[in-house]
Order: C-alpha cells, then sequence, then structure tokens
C-alpha cells in the first residue's frame, strides 16, 4: 500500500541531498506552468467528480438515514444509528483500502465515490435530524388534524422544512469531502495531488507540483466556505 | 467446517503479528495524543488571536487560520516532506530536519491542520461567553491573562468541548493517511502487513476498523466526562461522580435522542431565571 | 500622576468649593455610529455625593455609568477621576490616550453592580467575591476572606458563602454582586438599575441593603434607577437626563416635588404612576 516511490524518494532525499537542485531558484515558474494544465486537469476530471458525485450520494443517503433513524422500529432504528456511528468514527483511508481490496475488479474511482458518499452522508443524516426536530411540533399536529398520510406528511410539509435550514452544513460538508478527497492516494486514484507526487517522483521537482496543488485548493475551498457562510448568516436573519 | 478453520488460522496469523500490530497501535495513540495536544496548543493561541480586538493579532490569526484549513492535510505532509526540505539543503539549517524525523513530522502536520480548525472553535467560544461576564472583570480591574484564565478562559472551556471532541476523532481518523509516511508504522501500515497472511475482511474491518471504532468512542467518552465536570463547574448539570455512581444511564456519543420528546419543551419554561431581560 | 494645569478652566457649577470632584464630565460626547447619545455633556460628583440618573431609556443615563466604568469609549471630550484624568488627556493642545497602566490605577477605585448581576458561574459565592481582592489589590487570602464574611454578613448570605451563583435566586445574586463591588473598597460606586431584572417581592431587600451602605460609608454613589422613592431617600442630587443632555438638575426634594421643566414632569407623572 505504501507507495514505494514515495518511500524511497522521502529516504532517498535524506541521504543524498545532491539529488536535488541546490542552485537553481526553490520555485521555478517556468516548470510550474509545464505542469499546470495536467494538474487542472487532474482537478477537474477526478477530484471535482468525486466531490460533486459524493456530496449527491451523500445528500440522498444521509436524508434516508435520517428518516429511516425516525420512523424505523426501535430496535432496526438502533441498528441503522449505530451503524452510521460507526461508518462516521472509523477513517475513510482505511474504509478506501477495506473496500478496495475486497472489490479489485471495480474501478477505483468508484470506490472513492461510494466510500465518500456513505461517509459523510453519516454525518448529512445528523443535519438532517437536527433540521426535522426543529419543525415545530405544530405542523405534525396540524396534518394530524388533516388526515394526512405519513408519506404525504413526510414529503409535503416536514422535510420542506426541515431542508431550508441545512443548506449551509450540508455545503460545509461537501467543502470537508473535497479536502478528503486527497485520501484517494491511498488507492491511487489519479486525483490531484497523487498526480502531484507522481509528477515529483518521475522529475525530482516536488515544489511546485505540491505547491501547486495547495494553491488550487486554497482557490477553491476558501471562496466557497466564504459564499456559505454567507448563505447561512442570510437564513438566520430570514429565520 | 471450513469458515471455523479459516478464522482459527486468521487468528494464528494475528498471533504471529501481535507485536507489530500493537506497535502500530501504539504509535497511532500516540500521533493522536500528541497531536491532539500539540494542535489544542495551536488552537487557543490562534483562537485567542483571532478573538482579539487588536487588527494586527487578529488578521495574521485568520489568515493562518484560513490558509491551514484550506490546503489539505495531505498537500500539507506532502508539503512538509517534499518542499520543505529543500530550505535546510539550501541554506543548511542545522535543526533536525523533517525528512529525517518522520513522526515528528506527521505529528506537527496533524496538529497544524486540526489546530486551525480547533482555532475556529475556540474563537466561537470565547465569544459565546456573555458580554456580562467580560464586563464584570473590567469592572474589578483584571489584567488581561487574569480573567482569561480565571474567568473567561474557564466558561469557554464548558462551550468548546464539544467540537473540540469532535475534531479529535477527526485527527484520529486523519492519522489513518500517517500511513504512507515512510518510516512511521502506525496502525493502518501494519494492518497491511496482517492482510497478506488473513484476508481483507479480517483485518481492515474485523481489527482495523473495529478498533478504530473503539479508539474513537474511548476519547469520546473522556471528553464527555471533561464536558460534563466542566458544565458541573459552572454549577450546570450534575457532578461526574453523581453521574457515574446511582443511576447509570450510558449517553452514546450520538444517541441522545433516539425517539425526541418533542412534548413540551418549548411550551413549559421555568420561572425566568437570571438572563431575562 | 497629579494634573496641576491641564484643566483649561475652572469647574463650572460650583458645587463643593475648592476641593477636587471625585468625578467630573467636561464636554463629553458619546456616539454610537452616527447615533448621539451624549452630547456636550458637562457636571461634577462631589467626595461622598450621591447622585441618582433619571429620565426615559435610551436617554443616555446607563452609557455615562458606563463611560465612568471604562466599558465604553468616549467619543470627545474628557472625564476626570480625582482630578486625574481616566481616557483622555490634553497635551501641547492635543487630546492624546492616556497609558494602560494609569488607567487600570483608576479603574481600581471603581465599582459597578451590574443589572443582570454578572457573577462568574465558575466560582463560588466566596470565590467570586475574594477572586478581584487578592489577585488585583494584592491582598492576602486570610484579609479578603475575612473581609468577604463580614460583607457576605451585611447582604444578609452569610450561609451561602460555598454556595454556587445559579444556585441563588435574582436577588440573591444581586446582594452577592453588591458584595463583590465593596469588597474592592471603591470610592465610587456605579449602580447600573440593580433592581432592574429582580422579581418585584425581592426589590426591597436590595435597596435596603444599598440604604445602609449610604448610610454606613461615604462612598460616592452614581446611581441610575426606576425606584423614585429609592432615589428620594438616598441621593442627594437628581439629574434628569433626555435626549442625551441634561434637563435639570438639583436636590430630590426640588425635583421630585417641584420641578422646573415640563419634560420632568411629564417623565416623572408617567413613573410614579406606574409605581
Amino acid at each position: 500500500m505504501t507507495s514505494p516511490t514515495l518511500a524511497q524518494h522521502v529516504l532517498a532525499q535524506a541521504e543524498d541531498p545532491g539529488i536535488v537542485d541546490e542552485t537553481g531558484p526553490i520555485l521555478d515558474w517556468g516548470f510550474a506552468a509545464e505542469i499546470f494544465p495536467e494538474m487542472l486537469m487532474a482537478f477537474l476530471k477526478v477530484t471535482l467528480v468525486v466531490t460533486v458525485v459524493g456530496t449527491i450520494i451523500a445528500a440522498a443517503l444521509g436524508l434516508i438515514i435520517a428518516i429511516m433513524i425516525m420512523v424505523l422500529p426501535r430496535p432496526l432504528a438502533w441498528i441503522v444509528r449505530w451503524a452510521a456511528n460507526f461508518i462516521r468514527m472509523t477513517p475513510i483511508v482505511v474504509q478506501l483500502l477495506f473496500l478496495f481490496w475486497s472489490f479489485l475488479w471495480l474501478d477505483p474511482m468508484v470506490i472513492g465515490v461510494i466510500v465518500f458518499g456513505v461517509h459523510y452522508a453519516t454525518y448529512m443524516s445528523e443535519v438532517y435530524r437536527a433540521g426535522i426536530e426543529s419543525v415545530p411540533q405544530g405542523q405534525w399536529e396540524a396534518t394530524t388534524a388533516l388526515s394526512m398520510s405519513a408519506v404525504r406528511t413526510w414529503r409535503r410539509v416536514i422535510i420542506p422544512q426541515a431542508l431550508r435550514s441545512t443548506v449551509p452544513a450540508l455545503g460545509n460538508y461537501a467543502i470537508s469531502m473535497f479536502k478528503d478527497t486527497p485520501f484517494l492516494f491511498v488507492i491511487s486514484v489519479p486525483e490531484m495531488v497523487t498526480v502531484a507526487q507522481t509528477i515529483g517522483a518521475q522529475t525530482f521537482r516536488y515544489n511546485e507540483a505540491i505547491t501547486i496543488a495547495g494553491l488550487i485548493f486554497l482557490a477553491a475551498s476558501y471562496p466557497t466556505a466564504l459564499l456559505i457562510s454567507r448563505l447561512e448568516k442570510r437564513l438566520a436573519y430570514a429565520n | 467446517m471450513d469458515w471455523l478453520d479459516e478464522q482459527r488460522a486468521n487468528f494464528e496469523a494475528l498471533g504471529n503479528f501481535s507485536d507489530r500490530i500493537l506497535d502500530g497501535l501504539i504509535t497511532t495513540v500516540q500521533l493522536t495524543v500528541i497531536s491532539g495536544l500539540l494542535g489544542f496548543v495551536i488552537a487557543v493561541v490562534l483562537g485567542l488571536m483571532a478573538g482579539s480586538r487588536s487588527l494586527w493579532l487578529r488578521g495574521p490569526a485568520r489568515v493562518l487560520i484560513e490558509f491551514f484549513r484550506g490546503i489539505s492535510l495531505l498537500v500539507l505532509l506532502f508539503w512538509l516532506l517534499y518542499v520543505l526540505p529543500l530550505f535546510w539543503i539550501k541554506y543548511d539549517i542545522t535543526l533536525p530536519a523533517p525528512q529525517d524525523n518522520t513522526f515528528a513530522t506527521a505529528t506537527i502536520a496533524l496538529a497544524i491542520n486540526y489546530g486551525a480548525y480547533g482555532a475556529e472553535a475556540v474563537r466561537s467560544a470565547l465569544t459565546s461567553v456573555p458580554r456580562g461576564q467580560w464586563e464584570a472583570t473590567t469592572a474589578l480591574s483584571m489584567s488581561w491573562p487574569h480573567k482569561m484564565r480565571r474567568i473567561i478562559f474557564p466558561q469557554a472551556w464548558a462551550l468548546m468541548i464539544p467540537s473540540l471532541t469532535n475534531l479529535w476523532v477527526h485527527l484520529l481518523k486523519g492519522s489513518a493517511i500517517v500511513s504512507i509516511v515512510p518510516e512511521v508504522n502506525e496502525f493502518t501500515f501494519e494492518l497491511d502487513n496482517l492482510r497478506r497472511p488473513t484476508d481483507i475482511w479480517f483485518s481492515h474491518a474485523f481489527i482495523g476498523l473495529a478498533t478504530y471504532f473503539v479508539l474513537a468512542l474511548i476519547l469520546t467518552l473522556g471528553m464527555q466526562a471533561l464536558e460534563a465536570r466542566a458544565k458541573h463547574k459552572l454549577g450546570r448539570g450534575p457532578s461526574l461522580w453523581e453521574i457515574l455512581s446511582p443511576d447509570p444511564r450510558p449517553t452514546p456519543p450520538d444517541a441522545a435522542s433516539a425517539a425526541p420528546p418533542r412534548t413540551k419543551a418549548a411550551t413549559t419554561r421555568p420561572r425566568a431565571g437570571k438572563e431575562t431581560e | 500622576m497629579p494634573t496641576p494645569t491641564e484643566q483649561p478652566s475652572p469647574t463650572p457649577a460650583a458645587t463643593a468649593a475648592a476641593e477636587t470632584p471625585v468625578i467630573e464630565f467636561q464636554d463629553v460626547e458619546k456616539r454610537f455610529g452616527d447615533n448621539v447619545v451624549l452630547k456636550d455633556l458637562d457636571f461634577t460628583v462631589g467626595r461622598g455625593e450621591r447622585v441618582t440618573l433619571i429620565g426615559p431609556s435610551g436617554s443616555g443615563k446607563t452609557t455615562i455609568l458606563r463611560l465612568v466604568m471604562t466599558l465604553e469609549e468616549l467619543t470627545d471630550g474628557y472625564i476626570f477621576v480625582d482630578g486625574e484624568p481616566l481616557t483622555h488627556e490634553e497635551r501641547d493642545g492635543r487630546r492624546v490616550p492616556v497609558s494602560k497602566k494609569h488607567q487600570k490605577n483608576l479603574r481600581t477605585r471603581i465599582g459597578m453592580v451590574f443589572q443582570q448581576f454578572n457573577l462568574f458561574p465558575n466560582m463560588t459565592v466566596l470565590e467570586n467575591i475574594i477572586e478581584a481582592p487578592i489577585h488585583v489589590l494584592g491582598r492576602s487570602k486570610e484579609e479578603a476572606v475575612a473581609k468577604a464574611h463580614d460583607l457576605l454578613e451585611q447582604v444578609g448570605l452569610s450561609d451561602k458563602a460555598d454556595a454556587h451563583p445559579t444556585s441563588l435566586s435574582g436577588g440573591q445574586q444581586q446582594r452577592v454582586a453588591i458584595a463583590r463591588a465593596l469588597a474592592m473598597d471603591p470610592e465610587i460606586l456605579l449602580l447600573d438599575e440593580v433592581t432592574s431584572a429582580l422579581d418585584p417581592e425581592v426589590v426591597g431587600e436590595v435597596l435596603n441593603i444599598l440604604r445602609r451602605v449610604a448610610e454606613t460609608t461615604d462612598v460616592t454613589m452614581l446611581i441610575v434607577t426606576h425606584e423614585m422613592s429609592f432615589a428620594r431617600d438616598v441621593s442627594h442630587k437628581v439629574m434628569m437626563f433626555d435626549g442625551g443632555h441634561v434637563v435639570e438638575s438639583g436636590p430630590p426634594e426640588k425635583i421630585f416635588s417641584e420641578p422646573d421643566h415640563d419634560r420632568t414632569k411629564a417623565f416623572l407623572g408617567a413613573v410614579l404612576r406606574d409605581t
């Protein structure tokens, strides 16, 4: 599992500093420009795809988990809740490795999407639960008074009201997932940081690749976080 | 029976590897505890700075917090392992080099990353301490260190524990990525050795995930005890002793309300206590 | 640091002869953004004087106390405590802030009791009272504890020394808060609507304690309250505020029985009808 290039390279560098160009500048802008397109492609084709698809799975499955915990009979609800706790409280890295070795025939990227989707669904289910609990008791009583069916009550009354307040929290988890995507490194999915590491190992120039990866992460996550916190404030204000 | 034999073989392999697995477990616990404590120090320092009124303190703190939250843990780890050594080579720095001390480097990466998240928890807890408390310390002429240490922080502490607990579990989980760092043979790294003689279910699910889960539970329960103690000191909630002794009702991490008693909580309000206006 | 010549003009309104006033406001202005709360405010409080500020809410009374306690920043003008500048002073014709150390030193002479008590929930009643005397004034623990017990007896809570503030009623908490402020031996005591958050039946006991403090000590008091009978009993002077400035001021007998201004009459009429 430990990428041999990585371990060997760090050790080689420690023993023989000569392999690093001592005279050149620490950052070579020409080289950075050369590798930038490749990294950006990895970002768009893998990192973003995993984040987006993973978020969609997590948002949908999270709602299902939340509703299951609330409507299933006690023992079953208890099992679902602890299964969710189990997934939430164990490392994504080990979950990735576990599925990777269990389903060797599956595309690692699919495994990545599933693990991120399910892992974050367990977080999002908590957000939904809080949202559902914040729907006033009177709403439930009103649906009873109108003899609405359970399905209709959830679909038309409870969930629409619960969803509103959950949007910012879900957004924050999407950002967390985005920042966790480099963990795909352990199952060799060529997302951006893995690509950066490979470029480094091939050229013995890590600094440009890794710095670019860091900057792309910053450039993507910080504005999104700002946007979400603004949305959060507006929602808080509207309430 | 086939299956039984298989399990017997699995446990035999586990026995053979038990020393390494145990060492890996200890390394993971060390990583979690040391970087957790270091991260807490970082969180408190940055959190106090970010909550300060002076722009000279708040500005740099905000930049550091957003920077280290924004870049991913693995990017930070790679940067410390691959890019930072260049500065050592180029400028002949005599301090211990990051690539020679991979355990320390990994610990620091975890501490910085989760410390930056923790800073936000500390800051928001400090701002949640009622304004009247700050004003009372001014009216009593307390110095800044004095009021922080004795009045403000003890109250903020109770408020920040839940977020810090959450982050610490994240850190424990995040520490699994350190398995890719050379010469740090933590738990996830050793699981891979166990995978070869056994099978993936046994090594990664039965031993691996389950062990992490138990570690996370222990951590959560310990922090909940701390939280109960902190709240009791503020005169809210029973003491730890009262929780543990008479009628033990365990409250697992997220199990607070399976069937939410959404009956009267909102309508029957206790008589206006102290903070009503 | 004495302030010999920097006051541009002798104090206005000849209240207390040659003695330096304990509190002096000079051309004080306070704004929150565009909202002018206090404007061109000048007044003095003499040593041992008890002054009550009355007026409709939003008239800036509480802001005055908070300015003296340095909880708010002064927008313009000067405040002097014992003749020394509290926040800013005039040097070479310019208005400059005083040193932090100087301000801290002055501040220890001022105590405040808040509307919301603001006891520290992480400490017992006794610890609340002895914390600042020990760590700010540097008193010995024995001395501070002895004084705290003395004060607790005065406020009728001797048996609550080891209780937690949250286990006390509002009235009891406020009595502890009074003891806590007095434990610092303040020259000036600021009372900011100390009974407004209390249930009506305990207001009397808190006010009686303050009456006794007024009778038995010579601490200077600046009081904001809606309890007009209390104001009449304890104060030497009553100042009527409206819209950020003083409408009129004078001894309570005068203000409460024959006020000069219609604004004061209207205000008193409304308040006294309520109670």
